[in-house]
């Protein structure tokens, strides 16, 4: 398991690194594309690991990115300082709100954390002095990032730190994952009410893993609003959370070169279909996702797992 | 080609790899007469979701246009690349569709942003790209003082609100009370309707901010009755929610309270009127466009928009805005002389002057914003159906925001 998981690793990056020589004019699709892996592992340590599902973990996305935005426009313009910023700001606010989400089953979370949602983005739409409101912020400029790389037109810098930040995100949640922690949080998941007998403090597991998902998340929404100089509502709207769900779905939800996976499909998808047709290319999603939840069962990593165990069972 | 604008003299593993394939492609590449060539405009517009039926009218506004005009400025073959930036929701995807656009399509001159965040993400990336951006909707105000390559062929919300308020002023009306949606563009309708009443002599005596979504106005148009003001001034996004707003007014009664409805005229856009029916009777309205507008070249735009969309279509200002769009980039060319380089365009485009279906528009070379007739309409029954009919029209009117 631990073996796969890191073998995985090194082959996504590589692609990643392939893609920047074969691809070039894509530079700013790979750079959402990194994004969006980033978002959906955070996403993923909750409902995959932890099995706590959620609708509104844009909220952390959206105040990550927000808080870089600010930050850029008061006169830090240091991108990394941004993220670790936009961590520790989202990371707060999760913990914040852990109480009100740990509690209950899967639909009071759902309920919950989509109520969460709505009045998140209303109060930044309220907040027009501060976040600019509908307009969104767009009156900042980004420093170079660690004063050495300015961000330039072709993506190439925004290409580099936000694969670099999606390493760190996933050699981090590797090691979270595989840790004790981690088998804990998947003790929760297959079983919550056993858990305590052996001891484990569930609630608090709970809150720990849903303050770093939040943090990471932030720390995703951070890179966007620099990358893309611009932060707006949308950014921690439902559309954004529940497209989050799509991709750790699509991808197998629990793997996390899966979750990667899923979320580099799902962009491409998206791409490539409203390329293809501008006006329908909703439809062609939407029959994807349902052929994936029906054809692909536990997502893009469930049918690499079937695939190599029926290989290895006709050798 | 245009890669090694952005890297001058940098020569990188990608660059010798792009060589190499270029040097591939050469001999078929190269163009058969030296002189023709190609222009890509792209688009981005909300060509899927809730808005995709404004993409649509955009859409049919730049295909009009093409149709009677044809595809080619000289020997520049114009070429359109449309892309979908999903609506209001997604400003950094507009952005992206903007930055592939230039740098996948190669595009040369962009065309599009219905909406204002859309078209503020996109404005720090034009500046860089050094390319010419005609924002076909987005209203608010400051947008083009954001990027020094923007131009505006639609209008300003307070162009029509402040119209709006000077007529009403000027017309006897001598208290309103307002009700505008709660985000940026109702904020800048009720401050320069505000302002330009005020300054007329009226007094606003109340008002009321909705939600933006909002689709029960009851309890707001009661509030307004109980004030007693001569009118109310409303605004809102259009679409259903107008729909729902104008219906209400009627079933509240405003006209029976002896209160006039006044609104900025996209709250009552032509192909919303089937839906509002008698609710539209008497209501007053500004706006920059309408239908029944008898000139010369709003002739030959709907003969050609109903060869587009229909024999019975009715076209929206936001089609004339696409329309327009693609006339002043085909204007830019043929007054550059065919030089399609930022500058050589900018230049032609600014004090640019256009027969328009709306009438003469130019556009203000100091500020790239639109400068034209405002009508005052009054909505009235025409045939079997209902319509705004302009009974004023107020000449040469810049954004008074700026």
């Amino acid at each position: 398991m631990r073996l796969t998981r890191l073998g995985a690793g090194l082959p996504l990056l590589l692609a990643a690194l392939a893609g920047y020589f074969l691809f070039p004019d894509y530079l700013t699709l790979f750079t959402s594309l990194f994004i969006l892996a980033a978002f959906a592992l955070s996403y993923d340590l909750l409902q995959g690991h932890a099995g706590v599902v959620s609708l509104g973990h844009a909220v952390f996305f959206g105040t990550g990115a927000y808080t870089a935005a600010l930050l850029a426009a008061h006169g830090v313009q240091e991108p990394v300082t941004g993220l670790v910023v936009a961590l520790l700001v989202s990371g707060l606010l999760a913990l914040l709100l852990t109480r009100l989400v740990v509690v209950g089953n899967d639909l009071t979370r759902l309920l919950i954390t989509l109520g969460i949602g709505f009045l998140m983005l209303e109060a930044a739409n309220q907040a027009r002095w501060l976040t600019g409101g509908a307009d969104g912020m767009s009156d900042f400029t980004m420093g170079p990032v660690l004063g050495l790389f300015r961000f330039d037109f072709a993506g190439e810098t925004a290409f580099f730190y936000s694969l670099a930040v999606l390493v760190l995100v996933y050699a981090f949640l590797w090691r979270l994952t595989t840790s004790p922690f981690g088998l804990a949080l998947r003790g929760i998941r297959e079983n919550v009410r056993r858990m305590p007998a052996i001891g484990a403090p569930v609630s608090r597991h709970l809150a720990t893993a849903y303050t770093i998902s939040g943090g990471i998340a932030g720390v995703a929404g951070a890179v966007l609003a620099q990358t893309s100089n611009f932060a707006s509502l949308d950014m921690l709207g439902f559309e954004r959370s529940a497209e989050v769900m799509m991709m750790a779905t699509l991808g197998g939800t629990g793997s996390i070169p899966g979750v990667v996976l899923g979320a580099a499909g799902f962009s491409y998808l998206k791409d490539a279909l409203s390329a293809v047709s501008p006006k329908y290319w909703h439809l062609g999603i939407g029959l994807v996702l349902m052929a994936s939840v029906f054809v692909l069962r536990g997502g893009i990593a469930g049918g690499f797992t079937a695939l190599l165990r029926r290989l290895r069972g006709r050798a | 080609m245009a890669r090694t604008e952005w890297h001058p003299g940098r020569v990188g593993r990608r660059t010798v790899l792009l060589g190499a394939s270029a040097a591939a492609g050469l001999p078929l590449a190269r163009p058969a007469i030296a002189q023709e060539r190609k222009l890509v405009v792209g688009v981005v517009l909300p060509l899927s979701g809730t808005f995709a039926d404004q993409g649509k009218n955009y859409e049919d506004g730049i295909k009009a246009f093409q149709k009677v005009n044809g595809t080619k400025v000289g020997n520049i073959t114009v070429e359109t690349v449309m892309r979908d930036d999903q609506g209001p929701a997604s400003g950094d995807l507009s952005r992206r569709m903007t930055q592939e656009l230039i740098q996948r399509s190669r595009a040369e001159i962009i065309l599009g942003y219905s909406f204002t965040p859309n078209a503020m993400s996109a404005a720090s990336l034009l500046t860089e790209a050094k390319r010419p951006a005609i924002i076909i909707n987005a209203a608010t105000s400051v947008i083009t003082e954001r990027s020094p390559y923007f131009t505006r062929i639609s209008m300003t919300l307070p162009q029509l609100s402040a119209s709006l308020g000077q007529w009403a002023a000027k017309s006897g009306i001598k208290t309103v009370y307002t009700i505008v949606s709660d985000y940026a563009p109702g904020l800048d309708a009720e401050t320069w309707f505000t302002k330009a009443f005020e300054a007329g002599g009226g007094k606003v005596i109340g008002g009321a901010r909705t939600p933006v979504s909002a689709m029960e106005y009851s309890p707001f148009l009661q509030r307004a009755i109980e004030a007693k003001p001569d009118a109310v001034f409303g605004f809102n996004p259009g679409g259903d929610v107008s729909v729902a707003f104008m219906k209400q007014t009627k079933e509240r009664g405003l006209t029976e309270a002896g209160i006039k409805l006044l609104v900025t005229g996209d709250v009552v856009d032509d192909n919303l009127v089937p839906a509002m029916g008698d609710a539209l009777d008497g209501v007053i309205s500004a706006l920059h466009y309408q239908v029944e507008l008898q000139n010369p070249a709003n002739q030959r735009f709907l003969s050609a928009f109903r060869e587009v969309a229909g024999a019975n279509a009715v076209p929206s200002y936001r089609t004339v805005q696409g329309y327009d769009g693609m006339a002043l980039i085909y204007h830019a060319l043929q007054a550059s002389g065919g030089k399609t380089d930022a500058e050589s365009i900018m230049n032609a485009i600014k004090g640019a002057r256009l027969d328009s279906p709306r009438g003469p528009i130019t556009i203000d070379p100091a500020t790239r914003d639109i400068v034209q007739n405002i009508y005052i309409r009054r909505g009235q029954r025409l045939g079997s159906g209902w319509a705004n009919i302009a009974f004023e029209t107020i000449e040469g009117v810049k954004d008074p925001a700026k």
